[in-house]
């Protein structure tokens, strides 16, 4: 789809960048040590450090991906969100006041409090900035994805235009800046979510018979499938079209096109309804009317065989999501009570879009959209996602596949490099305690929301059959403009304070961590921030350009994979290191590095990779299935075990 | 090194376990118990995922009022009082 560029959009966008720098470059002149421009000098008040955990932690995958999951496929996205806040569970009762106890600036410091050792140094370092920069990509996509449709700019110049901004707000000011920001980032985020809600329950939900892909003119039947093509050509309400033969790619797909007098073609989707085939009778469809978007090899793009655009001559691909039935056959529900919100949507019908990749010969490649009317009992349960489908097969393989994805979620957020770092900022164990209970409820608050935004998404009339990661945006379009305005630059925020936090967790390992051990001798202070900032901009220049390389990535795919190195690299060193009193140096370091190494290898060597990287089939991947974190994690504790015990001192030496 | 905090902490990261291995293997093993609407019309999946993020703000505020009764758990422990 493409969108008229919202000026309003762009002043919010522009006024939230302006404040957000203002406030780095008042605060950057406070900034000057490193125990503040890594951890804001530890004073940081604890609830405004809770909020900035939200702000942290609320990704654009959060945002965008799991509502345009939920909006697109249903419940399924809402597994992510369960895992996501899950995972502080592990981050509150088990690392954060060890944590803070332990460590100064960053989490190679708290892994290596007992030993000195450059190893674990070294290893922490490395894999802090691995996941680090696996967690950037996809936040650097998803700027892209947002700023091409609203601002009407290339996916390069959003990845742009939010890395420079991001590398300023980090050289500037470190950690008291990035603090603010994403406090401002994570409370405007929640507070707006929840508006959204508020008027998604107040709108409830209706069915508007007879308009859009409900009009007259855009369905036809039931009907005998064979019978269908000449049916069509026949119908006087649709205008007695010409029927294209279905030729070459076009043979044997359940479409019929046909040709508008005015140029351009109209695609009809023929929907077996299964209810009235019985036994090898022949089936009976509905024609309902498909949207076509079509790349040429020369790279043009056709909306129903007409050139893309808003303009003259130019069509639009239209906005979808509604409703076929609610329940009782009633047209309108009023407003909602929050569960009578699901208890509806339960006993309704919701019409999904479903889509085909056909081939032409002559090179070019087209997406036809159709629609998949869907029992809203079964858009409110698990197992309808691609991903996770896999649970209603019989095959045990895709429930581990489910398992393990489910069990990275759990135990990676607990080792995330740039939500660890957070707790340096406050003032002591309790405080940095007192901020993860802020986070868990902010954070557990909003991703209550996400069920509902997804939903809210899904029935708004105003999707994107495109582009999933637009839905929460375009549902506040629905609403209205000003709101669309707002959830949009909400969105772009949303991006740079992540993004910043990464950028600072990298920019600390790599200086604080990785140089100075490298060089041998300990760096001054000042040596330390410089080379802090010379490492944000240069990882900030990476991350623009994978941002850029990736553009297209699905954007919590790759966050996943970002929750599974964290988990099995960093976990198990970080768990034993606290509870285990015979752990060594050595291994630590080598549950860090085999932790880092065996996840990175099954991700690249999984099915998953297979298909979206390198364009290989998915079953000649080597590994059982995609996700490794059920393998991997309870690897790295095998690891630290085994090492340690070939590794312990020798006794007159520990005594 | 484990101390009363630690202690209690973990007690409660266990009972979230549970609560959360139930979820997951319960929608690994058995999806069709999750379509089951046992109340208000809503279904198990809905109530069980809610329920997750309620337990886990629950536990958090009750961490917090356990260990803020602990008076001596919040010394700087880098430097051991002497």
């Amino acid at each position: 789809m493409i969108f008229e560029p919202s000026l309003l959009a762009i002043g919010v966008f522009l006024l939230f960048v302006a404040v957000t720098l203002g406030i780095s470059f008042y605060m950057g002149r406070q900034a000057k040590s490193s125990q503040g421009y890594f951890a804001a000098h530890g004073q940081i008040p604890w609830f405004v450090n809770g909020v900035a955990f939200a702000g942290d932690y609320l990704s654009a995958a959060s945002f965008l991906g799991i509502c345009g999951m939920i909006a697109f496929y249903g419940y399924d996205g809402f597994l992510y969100s369960i895992g996501y806040l899950a995972g502080w569970v592990v981050a509150l009762f088990v690392i954060a006041e060890p944590m803070k106890r332990l460590g100064k600036f960053t989490f190679a410091d708290a892994l290596d409090a007992r030993f000195q050792s450059r190893s674990i140094k070294l290893a922490a370092g490395v894999s802090t900035l691995a996941v680090s920069v696996f967690y950037l990509i996809p936040q650097m996509v998803g700027a892209g994805v947002l700023v091409q449709p609203l601002l009407g700019l290339p996916h390069w110049a959003g990845v742009v235009m939010v890395g420079a901004v991001v590398i300023l707000i980090v050289v500037t000011a470190g950690m008291v800046s990035t603090t603010w920001v994403q406090f401002l980032k994570g409370a405007l985020l929640v507070v707006f979510s929840a508006v959204l809600v508020v008027l998604i329950l107040q709108r409830g939900f209706d069915v508007r018979p007879g308009e859009g892909f409900d009009h007259p003119t855009a369905r036809l039947g039931p009907m005998k499938k064979s019978a269908a093509a000449a049916e069509i050509a026949n119908a006087s309400q649709l205008g007695s079209p010409t029927v294209m033969p279905a030729e070459g790619a076009w043979k044997d797909l359940p479409f019929v096109r046909t040709k508008r007098p005015a140029g351009g073609i109209d695609v009809w989707h023929l929907r077996e309804l299964e209810d009235e085939n019985t036994g090898d009778e022949e089936p009976t469809v509905m024609v309902e009317l498909a949207q076509m978007i079509s790349e040429a090899t020369d790279g043009q793009w056709f909306v129903n065989g007409v050139p893309r655009g808003l303009g003259e001559g130019e069509e639009n691909l239209r906005p979808v999501g509604r409703l076929a039935r609610l329940p009782g056959d009633i047209e309108s529900t009023g407003p909602v009570g929050p569960l009578e919100f699901f208890s509806s949507l339960q006993e309704s019908d919701v019409v999904l879009w479903d889509k085909t990749i056909v081939r032409e010969a002559d090179g070019a490649v087209a997406t036809v959209y159709f629609q998949s009317p869907t029992p809203g009992a079964q858009v409110l349960r698990p197992g309808e996602h691609p991903r996770f489908e896999g649970i209603r097969s019989d095959d045990p393989l895709n429930k581990l596949n489910f398992i393990s994805l489910m069990l990275a979620l759990f135990c990676g957020t607990a080792s995330l490099p740039h939500i660890l770092i957070r707790y340096y900022t406050v003032k002591d164990a309790a405080a940095a305690r007192k901020s993860t209970i802020v986070g868990i409820t902010t954070i557990g608050f909003f991703y209550v929301l996400t069920l509902y935004l997804g939903l809210g998404a899904m029935t708004s009339g105003s999707m994107d059959v495109t582009n999933s990661n637009m839905a929460a945006p375009l549902l506040a379009h629905s609403m209205n403009n000003s709101l669309f305005a707002i959830i949009s630059a909400i969105a772009f925020t949303t991006v740079l304070g992540t993004v910043s936090g990464l950028i600072l967790a990298s920019a600390g390992a790599i200086s604080h961590d990785l140089v100075s051990h490298l060089v041998g001798e300990e760096l001054t202070e000042h040596e330390q921030i410089r080379i802090a900032k010379i490492s944000s901009v240069v990882v900030g220049a990476i991350a623009i350009a994978l941002g850029i390389l990736f553009q297209g990535m699905n954007v919590s795919y790759l966050v996943g994979w970002a929750f599974s190195v964290a988990a099995s690299a960093n976990l198990p060193a970080l768990i034993m290191m606290l509870f285990w009193k015979r752990v060594t140096a050595t291994g630590i370091s080598a549950a860090v590095v085999v932790g880092m190494v065996s996840s990175l290898t099954w991700i690249l060597l999984s099915a998953d990779s297979y298909e979206k990287i390198y364009g290989l089939p998915a079953s000649d991947a080597i590994v059982p299935f995609s996700q490794p974190g059920i393998v991997t994690i309870p690897l790295g504790f095998i690891v630290v075990v085994v090492v340690s015990l070939l590794t312990q001192p020798k006794p007159n030496v520990a005594a | 090194m484990i101390d009363r905090n630690a202690r209690i902490g973990l007690w409660l990261c266990g009972i979230y376990v549970l609560l959360y291995g139930g979820f997951v293997l319960l929608n690994a093993f058995s999806p069709s118990t999750m379509e089951q609407t046992p109340l208000l019309g809503v279904n198990l999946a809905i109530w069980y995922g809610f329920g997750l993020i309620v337990a886990a703000i629950v536990l958090a505020l009750l961490y917090g009022v356990l260990c803020s009764s602990n008076p001596d758990s919040d010394v700087d422990r880098r430097e051991p009082p002497r």
